[in-house]
Protein backbone atom coordinates (compact mmCIF):
# COMPACT_ATOMS: atom_id res chain seq x y z
CA UNK A 1 0.00 0.00 0.00
CA UNK A 2 2.60 2.48 1.02
CA UNK A 3 4.98 1.86 -1.98
CA UNK A 4 1.69 1.96 -4.37
CA UNK A 5 1.01 5.15 -2.97
CA UNK A 6 5.23 6.50 -3.33
CA UNK A 7 4.71 5.35 -7.22
CA UNK A 8 1.23 7.26 -7.38
CA UNK A 9 2.71 10.72 -5.84
CA UNK A 10 5.94 10.03 -8.15
CA UNK A 11 3.63 10.25 -11.02
CA UNK A 12 1.70 13.36 -9.40
CA UNK A 13 4.68 15.37 -9.43
CA UNK A 14 6.09 14.21 -12.39
CA UNK A 15 2.49 15.59 -14.21
CA UNK A 16 2.73 18.46 -12.03
CA UNK A 17 6.25 19.67 -12.52
CA UNK A 18 6.16 19.65 -16.53
CA UNK A 19 2.47 21.47 -16.22
CA UNK A 20 4.40 24.07 -14.41
CA UNK A 21 7.50 24.47 -16.66
CA UNK A 22 4.58 24.95 -19.78
CA UNK A 23 3.09 27.65 -17.91
CA UNK A 24 6.42 29.48 -16.73
CA UNK A 25 8.03 28.91 -20.21
CA UNK A 26 6.31 31.99 -21.52
CA UNK A 27 7.96 34.32 -18.79
CA UNK A 28 11.28 32.50 -19.44
CA UNK A 29 11.43 33.10 -22.70
CA UNK A 30 11.02 36.94 -22.46
CA UNK A 31 13.15 37.36 -19.36
CA UNK A 32 16.24 35.21 -21.82
CA UNK A 33 15.38 37.77 -24.99
CA UNK A 34 15.49 40.83 -23.02
CA UNK A 35 19.39 40.10 -22.79
CA UNK A 36 19.67 39.43 -26.80
CA UNK A 37 20.21 41.51 -29.49
CA UNK A 38 17.69 41.20 -32.59
CA UNK A 39 20.37 39.23 -34.52
CA UNK A 40 20.87 36.63 -31.28
CA UNK A 41 16.97 36.42 -31.21
CA UNK A 42 16.53 36.11 -34.75
CA UNK A 43 19.51 32.99 -34.78
CA UNK A 44 18.33 30.98 -32.01
CA UNK A 45 15.59 32.67 -29.44
CA UNK A 46 15.96 29.45 -27.15
CA UNK A 47 19.69 30.33 -26.30
CA UNK A 48 21.05 31.48 -22.60
CA UNK A 49 22.41 34.46 -23.32
CA UNK A 50 26.16 34.64 -22.80
CA UNK A 51 25.92 37.83 -20.76
CA UNK A 52 24.10 40.10 -18.71
CA UNK A 53 23.66 42.89 -21.52
CA UNK A 54 21.39 45.76 -20.33
CA UNK A 55 20.93 47.80 -23.46
CA UNK A 56 18.04 46.90 -24.28
CA UNK A 57 16.65 47.95 -20.69
CA UNK A 58 17.61 51.36 -21.22
CA UNK A 59 16.63 51.72 -24.58
CA UNK A 60 13.11 50.69 -23.70
CA UNK A 61 13.27 52.60 -20.33
CA UNK A 62 13.79 55.96 -22.30
CA UNK A 63 11.60 55.29 -25.30
CA UNK A 64 8.65 54.49 -23.36
CA UNK A 65 9.20 57.02 -20.58
CA UNK A 66 9.16 54.07 -18.04
CA UNK A 67 9.35 56.50 -15.11
CA UNK A 68 6.10 58.98 -16.19
CA UNK A 69 3.96 55.57 -17.35
CA UNK A 70 4.95 54.01 -13.87
CA UNK A 71 4.29 57.24 -11.76
CA UNK A 72 1.15 57.57 -13.90
CA UNK A 73 -0.33 54.08 -12.87
CA UNK A 74 0.85 54.48 -9.32
CA UNK A 75 -1.30 57.46 -8.35
CA UNK A 76 -4.65 56.55 -10.43
CA UNK A 77 -4.49 52.99 -8.64
CA UNK A 78 -3.64 54.52 -4.88
CA UNK A 79 -6.09 57.21 -4.85
CA UNK A 80 -8.52 55.41 -6.64
CA UNK A 81 -8.28 52.01 -4.42
CA UNK A 82 -8.20 54.26 -1.26
CA UNK A 83 -11.19 55.90 -2.58
CA UNK A 84 -13.23 52.61 -3.03
CA UNK A 85 -12.13 51.35 0.18
CA UNK A 86 -13.29 54.47 1.96
CA UNK A 87 -16.20 55.18 0.16
CA UNK A 88 -18.06 52.04 -0.54
CA UNK A 89 -16.95 50.76 3.63
CA UNK A 90 -18.86 53.90 4.74
CA UNK A 91 -21.83 53.01 1.97
CA UNK A 92 -21.78 49.12 3.40
CA UNK A 93 -21.99 50.46 6.86
CA UNK A 94 -25.37 52.45 6.03
CA UNK A 95 -26.71 50.24 3.78
CA UNK A 96 -26.39 47.15 6.56
CA UNK A 97 -27.07 49.57 10.11
CA UNK A 98 -30.32 51.58 8.59
CA UNK A 99 -33.16 49.40 7.31
CA UNK A 100 -34.45 51.88 5.23
CA UNK A 101 -36.46 51.02 2.17
CA UNK A 102 -34.41 53.42 -0.36
CA UNK A 103 -31.07 51.70 1.65
CA UNK A 104 -32.34 48.21 0.41
CA UNK A 105 -33.68 49.51 -2.97
CA UNK A 106 -29.82 51.00 -3.54
CA UNK A 107 -28.10 48.10 -2.17
CA UNK A 108 -29.90 45.88 -4.65
CA UNK A 109 -29.65 48.22 -7.58
CA UNK A 110 -25.91 48.54 -7.26
CA UNK A 111 -25.91 44.08 -7.10
CA UNK A 112 -28.18 44.51 -9.87
CA UNK A 113 -25.45 46.60 -12.18
CA UNK A 114 -22.68 44.10 -11.87
CA UNK A 115 -24.28 42.12 -14.80
CA UNK A 116 -23.67 45.27 -16.84
CA UNK A 117 -20.37 44.41 -18.88
CA UNK A 118 -17.97 47.83 -19.13
CA UNK A 119 -18.21 47.22 -23.15
CA UNK A 120 -22.41 48.22 -22.57
CA UNK A 121 -21.29 51.10 -21.07
CA UNK A 122 -18.52 52.30 -22.36
CA UNK A 123 -19.58 54.59 -25.61
CA UNK A 124 -22.11 56.23 -23.95
CA UNK A 125 -19.72 57.12 -21.32
CA UNK A 126 -16.84 58.21 -23.51
CA UNK A 127 -19.88 60.55 -25.26
CA UNK A 128 -21.02 62.24 -21.87
CA UNK A 129 -17.69 63.23 -20.15
CA UNK A 130 -15.99 64.17 -23.29
CA UNK A 131 -18.42 66.54 -23.76
CA UNK A 132 -18.40 67.87 -20.26
CA UNK A 133 -14.62 68.21 -20.66
CA UNK A 134 -13.70 65.45 -18.75
CA UNK A 135 -11.43 63.38 -20.89
CA UNK A 136 -7.78 62.96 -20.72
CA UNK A 137 -7.17 63.76 -17.40
CA UNK A 138 -6.24 61.16 -14.90
CA UNK A 139 -8.61 62.61 -11.95
CA UNK A 140 -11.63 61.54 -14.39
CA UNK A 141 -10.33 58.38 -14.78
CA UNK A 142 -9.56 57.87 -10.87
CA UNK A 143 -13.24 59.15 -10.51
CA UNK A 144 -14.22 56.47 -13.19
CA UNK A 145 -12.59 53.66 -11.26
CA UNK A 146 -14.68 54.56 -8.19
CA UNK A 147 -17.83 54.52 -9.70
CA UNK A 148 -17.02 51.16 -11.60
CA UNK A 149 -15.55 49.65 -8.33
CA UNK A 150 -18.33 50.62 -5.63
CA UNK A 151 -20.80 47.43 -6.03
CA UNK A 152 -18.74 44.87 -5.77
CA UNK A 153 -16.66 46.48 -2.93
CA UNK A 154 -19.90 47.31 -1.26
CA UNK A 155 -20.99 43.84 -1.85
CA UNK A 156 -18.23 42.41 0.13
CA UNK A 157 -18.44 44.61 3.28
CA UNK A 158 -21.91 44.41 3.52
CA UNK A 159 -22.03 40.63 3.62
CA UNK A 160 -18.99 41.59 6.32
CA UNK A 161 -20.57 44.01 8.60
CA UNK A 162 -23.68 42.35 8.66
CA UNK A 163 -21.78 39.25 10.98
CA UNK A 164 -19.93 42.35 13.47
CA UNK A 165 -22.06 42.60 16.76
CA UNK A 166 -23.57 46.02 16.79
CA UNK A 167 -22.96 46.35 20.49
CA UNK A 168 -19.79 48.27 20.25
CA UNK A 169 -21.03 50.45 18.76
CA UNK A 170 -24.23 50.60 20.81
CA UNK A 171 -21.66 51.82 23.95
CA UNK A 172 -19.66 53.94 21.50
CA UNK A 173 -22.76 55.93 21.02
CA UNK A 174 -24.07 56.38 24.78
CA UNK A 175 -20.40 57.33 25.17
CA UNK A 176 -21.51 60.38 23.00
CA UNK A 177 -19.64 59.26 19.50
CA UNK A 178 -21.48 60.79 16.39
CA UNK A 179 -22.04 58.04 14.04
CA UNK A 180 -18.97 59.35 11.60
CA UNK A 181 -16.78 58.96 14.81
CA UNK A 182 -18.43 55.28 15.56
CA UNK A 183 -17.63 54.33 12.30
CA UNK A 184 -14.44 55.01 11.93
CA UNK A 185 -12.53 54.38 15.66
CA UNK A 186 -14.58 51.47 16.08
CA UNK A 187 -15.84 49.63 12.48
CA UNK A 188 -13.83 50.48 10.32
CA UNK A 189 -10.20 49.17 12.29
CA UNK A 190 -12.33 45.67 12.60
CA UNK A 191 -12.84 45.92 8.51
CA UNK A 192 -9.49 44.89 7.97
CA UNK A 193 -9.00 41.80 6.52
CA UNK A 194 -12.14 42.68 4.25
CA UNK A 195 -10.13 45.77 3.00
CA UNK A 196 -6.87 43.69 2.13
CA UNK A 197 -9.26 41.82 0.08
CA UNK A 198 -10.92 44.47 -2.05
CA UNK A 199 -7.42 46.47 -2.09
CA UNK A 200 -5.95 43.05 -3.70
CA UNK A 201 -8.83 43.21 -6.03
CA UNK A 202 -9.16 46.16 -7.26
CA UNK A 203 -5.14 46.80 -7.20
CA UNK A 204 -4.84 44.17 -9.59
CA UNK A 205 -7.46 45.32 -11.66
CA UNK A 206 -7.32 49.21 -12.08
CA UNK A 207 -3.10 48.30 -12.04
CA UNK A 208 -3.72 46.21 -15.30
CA UNK A 209 -6.99 47.42 -16.60
CA UNK A 210 -6.34 48.64 -20.26
CA UNK A 211 -9.20 49.31 -22.13
CA UNK A 212 -11.00 51.94 -19.91
CA UNK A 213 -7.34 54.13 -19.68
CA UNK A 214 -7.16 53.96 -23.41
CA UNK A 215 -10.48 55.33 -23.93
CA UNK A 216 -9.96 58.53 -21.02
CA UNK A 217 -6.34 59.11 -21.53
CA UNK A 218 -5.19 60.43 -25.06
CA UNK A 219 -1.81 61.98 -24.56
CA UNK A 220 1.22 60.44 -23.93
CA UNK A 221 1.91 61.81 -20.74
CA UNK A 222 -0.67 61.13 -19.51
CA UNK A 223 -0.25 57.17 -20.31
CA UNK A 224 -0.46 54.51 -17.63
CA UNK A 225 1.81 51.43 -17.62
CA UNK A 226 -0.69 49.19 -19.78
CA UNK A 227 -1.10 51.73 -22.37
CA UNK A 228 2.41 52.70 -22.94
CA UNK A 229 3.86 48.73 -23.35
CA UNK A 230 1.17 49.24 -25.81
CA UNK A 231 2.21 51.83 -27.56
CA UNK A 232 6.07 50.79 -27.52
CA UNK A 233 5.21 47.67 -28.76
CA UNK A 234 3.14 48.12 -31.80
CA UNK A 235 6.44 50.93 -32.48
CA UNK A 236 8.74 48.27 -31.51
CA UNK A 237 7.51 45.13 -32.72
CA UNK A 238 10.39 44.05 -34.88
CA UNK A 239 13.15 45.14 -32.58
CA UNK A 240 12.55 42.01 -30.60
CA UNK A 241 15.17 42.71 -27.90
CA UNK A 242 13.32 46.32 -27.14
CA UNK A 243 10.13 44.76 -26.64
CA UNK A 244 11.06 42.01 -24.65
CA UNK A 245 12.77 44.40 -22.31
CA UNK A 246 9.53 46.34 -22.27
CA UNK A 247 7.34 43.67 -21.34
CA UNK A 248 9.89 42.95 -18.45
CA UNK A 249 10.16 46.18 -16.99
CA UNK A 250 6.11 46.15 -16.90
CA UNK A 251 6.25 42.49 -15.71
CA UNK A 252 8.81 43.30 -12.26
CA UNK A 253 7.06 45.63 -10.30
CA UNK A 254 4.26 43.02 -10.31
CA UNK A 255 6.40 39.51 -9.84
CA UNK A 256 8.50 41.48 -6.78
CA UNK A 257 5.06 42.53 -5.10
CA UNK A 258 3.88 39.00 -5.48
CA UNK A 259 6.87 37.13 -4.41
CA UNK A 260 6.60 39.23 -1.30
CA UNK A 261 2.69 38.86 -0.60
CA UNK A 262 2.07 35.66 -2.51
CA UNK A 263 -0.35 34.13 -0.02
CA UNK A 264 -2.03 37.68 0.64
CA UNK A 265 -2.76 37.75 -2.94
CA UNK A 266 -4.15 34.06 -3.28
CA UNK A 267 -6.20 34.37 -0.69
CA UNK A 268 -7.49 37.86 -1.42
CA UNK A 269 -8.95 36.68 -5.17
CA UNK A 270 -9.94 34.05 -3.81
CA UNK A 271 -12.06 35.24 -0.80
CA UNK A 272 -13.36 38.04 -3.33
CA UNK A 273 -14.21 35.54 -6.16
CA UNK A 274 -15.92 33.10 -3.40
CA UNK A 275 -18.37 35.89 -1.69
CA UNK B 1 -30.40 50.84 14.98
CA UNK B 2 -32.53 54.18 13.73
CA UNK B 3 -31.07 57.00 15.94
CA UNK B 4 -32.14 59.40 13.00
CA UNK B 5 -35.93 60.61 13.84
CA UNK B 6 -37.28 62.68 10.44
CA UNK B 7 -36.67 63.24 7.04
CA UNK B 8 -34.08 65.70 6.95
CA UNK B 9 -31.74 63.93 9.51
CA UNK B 10 -32.09 60.94 7.83
CA UNK B 11 -31.68 62.36 4.13
CA UNK B 12 -27.71 63.97 5.91
CA UNK B 13 -26.81 61.07 7.14
CA UNK B 14 -27.60 59.44 4.24
CA UNK B 15 -25.72 62.19 2.09
CA UNK B 16 -22.26 61.67 4.54
CA UNK B 17 -22.01 57.90 4.69
CA UNK B 18 -23.17 56.73 1.50
CA UNK B 19 -23.62 60.72 -0.69
CA UNK B 20 -20.36 60.63 -2.55
CA UNK B 21 -20.19 57.02 -3.40
CA UNK B 22 -23.79 57.15 -4.68
CA UNK B 23 -23.57 59.63 -7.12
CA UNK B 24 -20.44 58.46 -8.55
CA UNK B 25 -21.88 54.69 -9.06
CA UNK B 26 -25.45 56.53 -11.08
CA UNK B 27 -22.91 58.91 -13.00
CA UNK B 28 -20.46 56.35 -13.91
CA UNK B 29 -22.61 53.18 -14.30
CA UNK B 30 -26.39 54.13 -14.64
CA UNK B 31 -26.47 57.29 -16.30
CA UNK B 32 -24.22 56.17 -19.20
CA UNK B 33 -26.00 52.87 -19.43
CA UNK B 34 -29.05 54.58 -19.68
CA UNK B 35 -27.97 57.05 -22.00
CA UNK B 36 -26.44 54.29 -23.81
CA UNK B 37 -29.94 52.37 -24.37
CA UNK B 38 -31.18 55.59 -26.20
CA UNK B 39 -28.45 56.10 -28.25
CA UNK B 40 -29.36 52.91 -29.59
CA UNK B 41 -32.00 54.60 -31.42
CA UNK B 42 -30.08 57.49 -32.85
CA UNK B 43 -27.61 58.09 -35.47
CA UNK B 44 -24.94 59.74 -34.00
CA UNK B 45 -21.79 59.67 -35.77
CA UNK B 46 -19.42 60.25 -32.59
CA UNK B 47 -18.54 64.15 -33.83
CA UNK B 48 -21.66 66.19 -34.81
CA UNK B 49 -23.38 67.86 -32.36
CA UNK B 50 -26.78 66.93 -33.30
CA UNK B 51 -28.48 63.14 -33.95
CA UNK B 52 -31.51 62.59 -35.44
CA UNK B 53 -34.03 59.86 -33.62
CA UNK B 54 -33.89 56.85 -36.15
CA UNK B 55 -36.29 54.15 -34.58
CA UNK B 56 -35.07 51.10 -34.57
CA UNK B 57 -33.34 51.08 -37.55
CA UNK B 58 -29.49 49.98 -35.75
CA UNK B 59 -30.85 46.98 -34.44
CA UNK B 60 -32.28 45.98 -37.14
CA UNK B 61 -28.62 46.84 -39.39
CA UNK B 62 -27.14 45.06 -36.91
CA UNK B 63 -29.33 41.98 -36.95
CA UNK B 64 -28.80 42.01 -40.77
CA UNK B 65 -25.25 42.47 -40.85
CA UNK B 66 -23.27 39.12 -41.67
CA UNK B 67 -19.97 40.15 -39.85
CA UNK B 68 -21.33 40.57 -36.93
CA UNK B 69 -22.96 37.71 -36.49
CA UNK B 70 -19.93 35.31 -37.59
CA UNK B 71 -18.29 37.47 -34.82
CA UNK B 72 -20.85 36.60 -32.33
CA UNK B 73 -20.79 32.49 -33.24
CA UNK B 74 -16.81 32.95 -33.36
CA UNK B 75 -17.14 34.36 -29.59
CA UNK B 76 -19.80 32.03 -28.78
CA UNK B 77 -17.33 29.23 -29.67
CA UNK B 78 -14.20 30.62 -28.14
CA UNK B 79 -16.14 30.95 -24.93
CA UNK B 80 -16.87 27.51 -25.25
CA UNK B 81 -13.73 25.78 -25.75
CA UNK B 82 -12.57 28.43 -23.27
CA UNK B 83 -14.89 27.50 -20.58
CA UNK B 84 -14.64 23.75 -20.83
CA UNK B 85 -10.89 23.80 -21.34
CA UNK B 86 -10.21 26.28 -18.51
CA UNK B 87 -12.31 24.01 -15.77
CA UNK B 88 -11.04 20.86 -16.76
CA UNK B 89 -7.34 21.93 -16.11
CA UNK B 90 -8.13 24.14 -13.05
CA UNK B 91 -10.49 20.68 -11.42
CA UNK B 92 -7.58 18.55 -12.79
CA UNK B 93 -4.76 21.04 -10.95
CA UNK B 94 -6.35 21.32 -8.04
CA UNK B 95 -7.18 17.68 -7.37
CA UNK B 96 -3.52 17.12 -7.68
CA UNK B 97 -2.62 19.80 -5.68
CA UNK B 98 -5.17 18.64 -2.75
CA UNK B 99 -3.88 15.32 -2.87
CA UNK B 100 -1.11 15.47 0.03
CA UNK B 101 2.09 15.76 -2.32
CA UNK B 102 4.91 18.18 -1.26
CA UNK B 103 5.75 21.66 -3.06
CA UNK B 104 1.93 22.42 -3.09
CA UNK B 105 2.39 26.39 -2.18
CA UNK B 106 5.34 26.32 -5.23
CA UNK B 107 3.22 24.79 -7.68
CA UNK B 108 0.08 26.99 -6.49
CA UNK B 109 2.21 30.12 -6.55
CA UNK B 110 3.51 29.41 -10.49
CA UNK B 111 0.16 28.48 -11.64
CA UNK B 112 -1.58 31.32 -10.49
CA UNK B 113 1.44 34.27 -12.01
CA UNK B 114 -0.72 34.41 -15.34
CA UNK B 115 -3.46 36.59 -13.18
CA UNK B 116 -1.58 39.02 -11.77
CA UNK B 117 -0.49 40.18 -15.25
CA UNK B 118 -2.52 42.51 -17.53
CA UNK B 119 -3.63 40.96 -20.85
CA UNK B 120 -2.24 43.66 -22.92
CA UNK B 121 1.29 41.82 -21.75
CA UNK B 122 0.00 38.56 -21.37
CA UNK B 123 -0.93 38.72 -25.08
CA UNK B 124 2.54 40.19 -26.38
CA UNK B 125 4.11 37.64 -24.92
CA UNK B 126 2.36 35.03 -26.04
CA UNK B 127 2.49 37.01 -29.63
CA UNK B 128 6.33 36.50 -29.58
CA UNK B 129 6.49 32.83 -28.64
CA UNK B 130 3.43 32.00 -31.51
CA UNK B 131 5.24 33.64 -34.13
CA UNK B 132 8.52 33.27 -33.25
CA UNK B 133 9.76 30.65 -30.58
CA UNK B 134 7.64 28.21 -31.92
CA UNK B 135 8.84 28.89 -35.73
CA UNK B 136 11.72 28.31 -34.36
CA UNK B 137 10.97 24.87 -32.65
CA UNK B 138 9.44 23.97 -35.88
CA UNK B 139 12.27 24.47 -37.87
CA UNK B 140 14.03 22.56 -34.95
CA UNK B 141 12.85 19.79 -35.22
CA UNK B 142 11.08 19.44 -38.67
CA UNK B 143 7.40 19.83 -37.31
CA UNK B 144 4.80 20.70 -40.30
CA UNK B 145 2.54 21.97 -37.35
CA UNK B 146 4.95 25.25 -36.62
CA UNK B 147 6.44 25.64 -39.36
CA UNK B 148 4.49 28.82 -40.15
CA UNK B 149 3.14 31.31 -37.44
CA UNK B 150 -0.22 30.29 -36.07
CA UNK B 151 -1.16 33.84 -35.82
CA UNK B 152 -1.58 33.86 -39.61
CA UNK B 153 -3.33 31.05 -40.14
CA UNK B 154 -7.30 31.70 -39.14
CA UNK B 155 -8.15 28.57 -38.20
CA UNK B 156 -5.04 28.21 -35.74
CA UNK B 157 -5.31 31.89 -34.51
CA UNK B 158 -8.58 31.29 -32.95
CA UNK B 159 -6.59 28.13 -30.88
CA UNK B 160 -3.91 30.46 -30.36
CA UNK B 161 -6.25 32.59 -28.43
CA UNK B 162 -8.70 29.93 -26.43
CA UNK B 163 -4.89 28.70 -25.33
CA UNK B 164 -3.66 31.83 -23.99
CA UNK B 165 -6.80 32.23 -22.44
CA UNK B 166 -6.40 28.60 -20.58
CA UNK B 167 -3.27 29.44 -19.71
CA UNK B 168 -4.23 32.83 -18.10
CA UNK B 169 -7.52 31.71 -16.25
CA UNK B 170 -6.85 28.13 -14.90
CA UNK B 171 -4.48 29.07 -12.55
CA UNK B 172 -6.96 31.65 -11.09
CA UNK B 173 -9.85 28.93 -11.38
CA UNK B 174 -7.85 26.09 -9.78
CA UNK B 175 -7.40 28.24 -6.18
CA UNK B 176 -11.52 28.20 -6.65
CA UNK B 177 -11.59 24.59 -6.90
CA UNK B 178 -8.48 24.17 -4.57
CA UNK B 179 -10.75 25.75 -1.57
CA UNK B 180 -13.55 23.52 -2.58
CA UNK B 181 -11.90 20.43 -2.70
CA UNK B 182 -10.30 21.48 0.86
CA UNK B 183 -14.15 22.03 2.57
CA UNK B 184 -14.89 18.00 1.49
CA UNK B 185 -15.35 16.77 5.00
CA UNK B 186 -12.66 14.39 5.54
CA UNK B 187 -15.32 11.87 7.28
CA UNK B 188 -17.03 11.25 4.22
CA UNK B 189 -13.71 10.22 2.30
CA UNK B 190 -13.19 7.97 4.69
CA UNK B 191 -16.30 6.59 4.78
CA UNK B 192 -16.38 6.02 1.41
CA UNK B 193 -12.61 4.26 1.94
CA UNK B 194 -14.04 2.33 4.49
CA UNK B 195 -17.25 0.96 2.82
CA UNK B 196 -14.67 -0.29 -0.26
CA UNK B 197 -15.23 2.36 -2.55
CA UNK B 198 -12.64 2.67 -5.66
CA UNK B 199 -11.31 6.36 -6.49
CA UNK B 200 -13.66 6.75 -9.84
CA UNK B 201 -16.82 5.92 -7.82
CA UNK B 202 -15.25 8.16 -4.47
CA UNK B 203 -15.04 11.20 -7.12
CA UNK B 204 -17.96 10.52 -8.87
CA UNK B 205 -20.75 9.92 -5.92
CA UNK B 206 -18.98 12.13 -3.07
CA UNK B 207 -16.44 14.69 -4.52
CA UNK B 208 -18.38 15.81 -8.39
CA UNK B 209 -21.43 16.55 -6.23
CA UNK B 210 -19.77 17.96 -3.44
CA UNK B 211 -18.11 20.05 -5.92
CA UNK B 212 -21.00 22.03 -7.19
CA UNK B 213 -20.25 25.50 -5.38
CA UNK B 214 -17.55 25.69 -7.03
CA UNK B 215 -18.09 24.58 -10.17
CA UNK B 216 -21.26 27.25 -9.96
CA UNK B 217 -18.01 30.01 -9.13
CA UNK B 218 -15.72 29.04 -11.31
CA UNK B 219 -18.12 28.85 -14.50
CA UNK B 220 -19.47 31.65 -14.02
CA UNK B 221 -16.73 33.83 -14.12
CA UNK B 222 -15.23 32.30 -16.70
CA UNK B 223 -18.14 32.61 -19.00
CA UNK B 224 -17.73 36.30 -17.62
CA UNK B 225 -14.55 37.22 -18.77
CA UNK B 226 -13.97 35.03 -22.01
CA UNK B 227 -17.67 36.55 -23.22
CA UNK B 228 -15.77 40.09 -22.64
CA UNK B 229 -12.60 39.21 -23.24
CA UNK B 230 -10.42 42.70 -25.36
CA UNK B 231 -7.05 43.21 -24.06
CA UNK B 232 -5.75 39.60 -25.44
CA UNK B 233 -7.89 39.78 -28.08
CA UNK B 234 -5.94 42.81 -29.18
CA UNK B 235 -2.44 42.53 -28.50
CA UNK B 236 -2.23 38.54 -29.28
CA UNK B 237 -4.00 38.64 -33.06
CA UNK B 238 -5.61 42.08 -33.13
CA UNK B 239 -8.50 40.42 -34.91
CA UNK B 240 -6.30 38.96 -37.76
CA UNK B 241 -5.17 37.80 -40.00
CA UNK B 242 -8.44 39.36 -42.11
CA UNK B 243 -10.47 39.81 -39.23
CA UNK B 244 -10.94 35.90 -38.59
CA UNK B 245 -10.17 36.45 -35.33
CA UNK B 246 -12.06 39.41 -34.21
CA UNK B 247 -14.27 38.67 -30.93
CA UNK B 248 -17.36 40.77 -30.14
CA UNK B 249 -16.10 42.96 -27.43
CA UNK B 250 -13.44 43.94 -30.25
CA UNK B 251 -16.46 44.13 -33.04
CA UNK B 252 -18.33 46.65 -30.69
CA UNK B 253 -15.47 48.99 -30.50
CA UNK B 254 -14.08 48.83 -34.04
CA UNK B 255 -17.90 49.97 -34.92
CA UNK B 256 -18.20 52.74 -32.47
CA UNK B 257 -14.72 54.18 -32.76
CA UNK B 258 -12.95 53.37 -35.70
CA UNK B 259 -16.06 53.10 -37.82
CA UNK B 260 -17.48 56.17 -36.04
CA UNK B 261 -21.33 54.16 -36.15
CA UNK B 262 -22.15 54.58 -32.54
CA UNK B 263 -25.61 54.34 -32.65
CA UNK B 264 -25.04 50.68 -34.40
CA UNK B 265 -22.06 50.20 -31.94
CA UNK B 266 -24.51 51.00 -28.50
CA UNK B 267 -27.28 48.58 -29.94
CA UNK B 268 -24.43 45.30 -30.53
CA UNK B 269 -23.50 46.50 -27.05
CA UNK B 270 -26.76 46.73 -25.92
CA UNK B 271 -27.70 43.29 -27.35
CA UNK B 272 -24.26 41.90 -25.85
CA UNK B 273 -25.03 42.32 -22.35
CA UNK B 274 -28.51 41.07 -23.07
CA UNK B 275 -27.30 37.79 -23.76
CA UNK B 276 -24.27 37.61 -21.15
CA UNK B 277 -26.63 38.25 -18.54
CA UNK B 278 -29.09 35.49 -20.06
CA UNK B 279 -26.67 32.93 -20.06
CA UNK B 280 -24.56 33.78 -16.60
CA UNK B 281 -27.80 34.34 -14.80
CA UNK B 282 -29.60 31.24 -16.42
CA UNK B 283 -25.98 28.94 -15.29
CA UNK B 284 -26.30 30.54 -11.61
CA UNK B 285 -29.81 29.32 -11.77
CA UNK B 286 -29.31 26.06 -13.14
CA UNK B 287 -26.17 24.99 -11.06
CA UNK B 288 -27.23 25.91 -8.01
CA UNK B 289 -30.34 23.55 -8.38
CA UNK B 290 -27.96 21.05 -8.44
CA UNK B 291 -26.26 21.79 -5.08
CA UNK B 292 -26.29 19.21 -2.25
CA UNK B 293 -25.80 19.26 1.69
CA UNK B 294 -23.14 17.47 2.38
Amino acid sequence: MQKKNGALNAIKIVVLSVVFLLYIFPFFVVLINSFKDRKDILMNPLMIPAKLNLNNYIEAFTKMDYTHAFVNSLIITIFSVILIIVLSAMTAYIFVRRNWKFNQFMFFFMIASMTIPFQAIMIPLVKIYGSIGMMNNKWSLVYMYIGFGASLAVFIYHGFIKSIPLELEEAALIDGCSPLQTFFKIVFPLLKSTTVTIAILDILWIWNDFLLPSLVLISPEQRTLPLSVFYFYGTYTIEYGYAMAGLMLAIIPIIIVYLIMQRQIIEGVLRGSIK
Amino acid sequence: MNIEKNFLSKLKTYLIFAGPMTFAFLTVVILPFIYGIYLTFTDWNGISATHAFVGLDNYLQVFNDKVFWSSFLLTLRYVLFSVILVNVIAFFLAYLLTSGIKGQNFFRTGFFTPNLIGGILLGFIWQFIFSNILVYIGELFNLPIFSASWLTDPNKAFWALVIVTVWQYSGYMMVIYIAGFMNIPRELIEAADIDGANSYYRLKNIILPLMVPSFTICIFLTLQRTFMVYDVNLSLTNGGPYKSTELISMHVYNTAFLSQQYGIGQAEAFFLFLIVAIVTLSQVYFSQRMEVES
